[in-house]
């Protein structure tokens, strides 16, 4: 792995984002955001809405460029437009969407093995033979691969969603909101769910999330974003049950910190 | 076998038991219901009757205008007496096997590609179909080589120009809808404005309007010398005419696709036309299917306005056959009638499948 020439931490990082900005008109999305991660290392961000965490997200993978700062992945800034070395950054990511954004006019198999389709990499049946031990995974049965994602429930549509984003064995995951409305105790499924998968593959997982419970004990580290700023980060065990209650608060939004919440505008900026 | 006990208990007695039970319950359920059902039959026999009785019973189908003077009903002998007129319209009389020719072929691709989209072995020879298909139309309805006289495109007429004329003004406005609808979606200004001046100012003109200026206007700006057939420009001004309201629709459609979809496509590293390919235009033009069926059935109506730039479409060579002797005029009821009935026929074809389509491609939406 190359080193990222600007840091050097104990462990190398794989992530190195510095000073990322980004503005959709007048709003300003990310104000400044620095985050270090090794290869490995798992991060939660928490933050009340409007907080950038989504537009973090989207950066990361390429969906928005950076209007100022860098986002070194595995030693290449990938927050510049480059054509050419794209499919290559995004193979090394995937992503739960979310709304999970699986695509209606495929079935399941054909939407978790869709790069592998299209990049021609696998052929059909090897690919659907892939898709369904990937379900196997995410804890579903093999039937569920030849339907429409329209025909699932919400949970299975959220574990496809995980199959997708796992399915060619990314060195980064990233996950926006993965038990958003979710029963607790689905939600708490699907989270040992990717803390497993993280931990046989070894992948790198940041995930968006609105429980400080979920954050403190199946994550790492732990990002609180506001107003898209950092406004605390560390490792999880560094928190204690005063930090704790604080950070409780400013994310239930209640105007104890310096906390007032944006009002009527979405996480991800512009298409509210 | 539990599962039994839920369903309704089948219905039991004689027929007319039944029927009773049926009626009871769905034509006459109340007074409002039972007025309803009473002056919706006696409105039928009021209209059906005389109805029959001039189409069919009091009917003639002798071709001679003698025998249309003697009948008291409906003169379909003038359909008869003219039927190659109305369908061929001025094409030469002896050559006419070709563009009924040509009108089967046509319609016979027309129905394979639509029928066999549904099926992986059909579908990779609608476009070979059409590539082939369509040159031997064109020769059959030209002619000028192996063999067959040379027929001026001035001289089509009647029902293979109207199919014609909308078949092909559909297979070339459906894509150039979609390029528009993409256009004026798109990032780029200058694409951006130029479609949406295009489809602003395409819509706002009626369609007799841009076949006037593709018949009268256009030439003039032509160099001397160079024309551009009549039939040709026609065809491009119903073209031109389509994409506009067609690229609204598609838009529409387009719209309606989560963001989240475009993002997935982008987070694959998909490039535009990748993602669209692949993900938004399947989802998006499924959505649209009512609408720009509803666009084409309207355009293939619209095709009889040919008629005022010198063409005689279907509608046309009916009004021809009517102006052909004096004494057929006063039988317009029984000829637009016979033309009223194509058009529906094929129309309602189109509903049809637009439905069954529809139907096709929603077994992946159910919920």
């Amino acid at each position: 792995m190359t080193q990222p020439a600007s840091t050097a931490p104990i462990t190398p990082s794989f992530i190195t984002v510095d000073g990322l900005t980004k503005q959709f008109g007048t709003t300003v999305a990310l104000d400044g955001v620095d985050l270090r991660l090794a290869k490995g290392e798992t991060l939660a961000i928490i933050g009340p809405s409007a907080a950038g965490k989504s537009v973090l997200m989207k950066c990361l993978v390429g969906i928005y460029g950076a209007d100022r700062g860098s986002i070194i992945l595995d030693g290449d800034d990938v927050s510049k437009p480059n054509a050419d070395k794209r499919p290559e950054w995004a193979s090394k990511i995937g992503m739960l969407f979310q709304q999970n954004a699986l695509f209606d006019s495929l079935t399941v198999w054909e939407n978790i093995c869709f790069r592998q389709i299209e990049l021609g990499t696998m052929n059909r049946s090897q690919a659907k033979a892939h898709a369904i031990d990937l379900l196997g995974h995410v804890g579903l049965a093999e039937e569920s691969a030849t339907l429409s994602p329209s025909d699932l429930s919400g949970g299975m549509q959220k574990r496809v969603g995980i199959a997708r984003a796992i399915s060619s064995d990314p060195a980064l995951l990233l996950l926006d909101n993965p038990t958003a409305g979710l029963d607790p105790v689905l939600s708490n499924h699907i989270e040992l769910m990717i803390t497993k998968i993280a931990e046989q593959r070894g992948t790198t997982v940041i995930s968006i999330t609105n429980d400080m419970q979920i954050a403190r004990h199946r994550y790492q580290n732990l990002m609180m974003m506001h107003n898209g700023k950092v406004y605390w980060s560390g490792p999880t065990g560094t928190i204690d049950d005063a930090h704790n209650d604080h950070l409780t608060q400013m994310l239930k939004g209640s105007s104890h910190g310096p906390i007032t919440m944006r009002a009527g505008k979405r996480d991800d900026g512009v298409y509210a | 076998m539990s599962e039994n006990a839920k369903l309704p208990p089948l219905p039991v007695g004689t027929f007319v038991e039944r029927s009773v039970t049926w009626s009871k319950k769905n034509l006459f359920d109340g007074w409002f219901n039972t007025i309803l059902t009473l002056g919706s039959v006696a409105f039928l026999l009021w209209l059906i009757p005389p109805i029959i009785e001039w189409g069919i019973i009091n009917a003639t189908l002798t071709p001679t205008i003698e025998g249309c003077a003697e009948a008291t009903g409906a003169c379909w002998g003038f359909v008869n007496a003219n039927l190659r007129l109305i369908l061929f319209g001025t094409y030469p009389y002896d050559e006419q096997w070709r563009p009924l020719l040509a009108m089967i072929l046509l319609m016979g691709i027309i129905c394979a590609s639509l029928g066999g989209v549904k099926y992986p072995n059909v579908r990779k020879w609608i476009i070979p179909m059409w590539v082939i298909g369509v040159p031997i139309i064109a020769i059959l309805m030209w002619g000028g080589v192996l063999g067959l006289t040379y027929v001026q495109n001035s001289y089509w007429g009647g029902l293979p120009l109207t199919l014609i004329l909308s078949s092909i003004g559909i297979v070339f406005a459906f894509p150039f809808g979609l390029l528009l609808a993409l256009g004026r979606q798109s990032n780029m200004p200058a694409l951006r404005t130029l479609s949406v001046v295009y489809i602003e100012v395409i819509r706002g003109v009626p369609l007799i309007t841009v076949l006037f200026m593709a018949s009268v206007m256009f030439p003039l700006f032509l160099p001397d010398g160079v024309t551009i057939d009549k039939l040709l420009r026609a065809q491009i001004g119903i073209i031109l005419f389509t994409a506009a309201y067609l690229a609204e629709v598609f838009r529409g459609g387009l719209q309606a696709v989560p963001r989240g979809q475009f993002e997935a496509g982008e987070s694959l590293a998909l490039s535009y036309w990748q993602s669209m390919r692949l993900i938004i235009l399947p989802q998006a033009l499924r959505l649209v299917i009512p609408p720009t069926v509803n666009s084409f059935i309207s355009m293939f109506k619209d095709t009889t306005l040919v008629v005022i730039i010198g063409l005689f479409d279907f509608l046309g060579t009916v009004k021809l056959a009517l102006r052909s002797d004096p004494a057929w005029t006063k039988y317009y009821v029984e000829g637009y009638t016979f033309a009223a009935a194509i058009f529906f026929l094929i129309c309602f074809s189109m509903a049809k499948y637009s439905a069954y389509l529809e139907k096709e491609l929603r077994k992946g939406e159910r919920r």
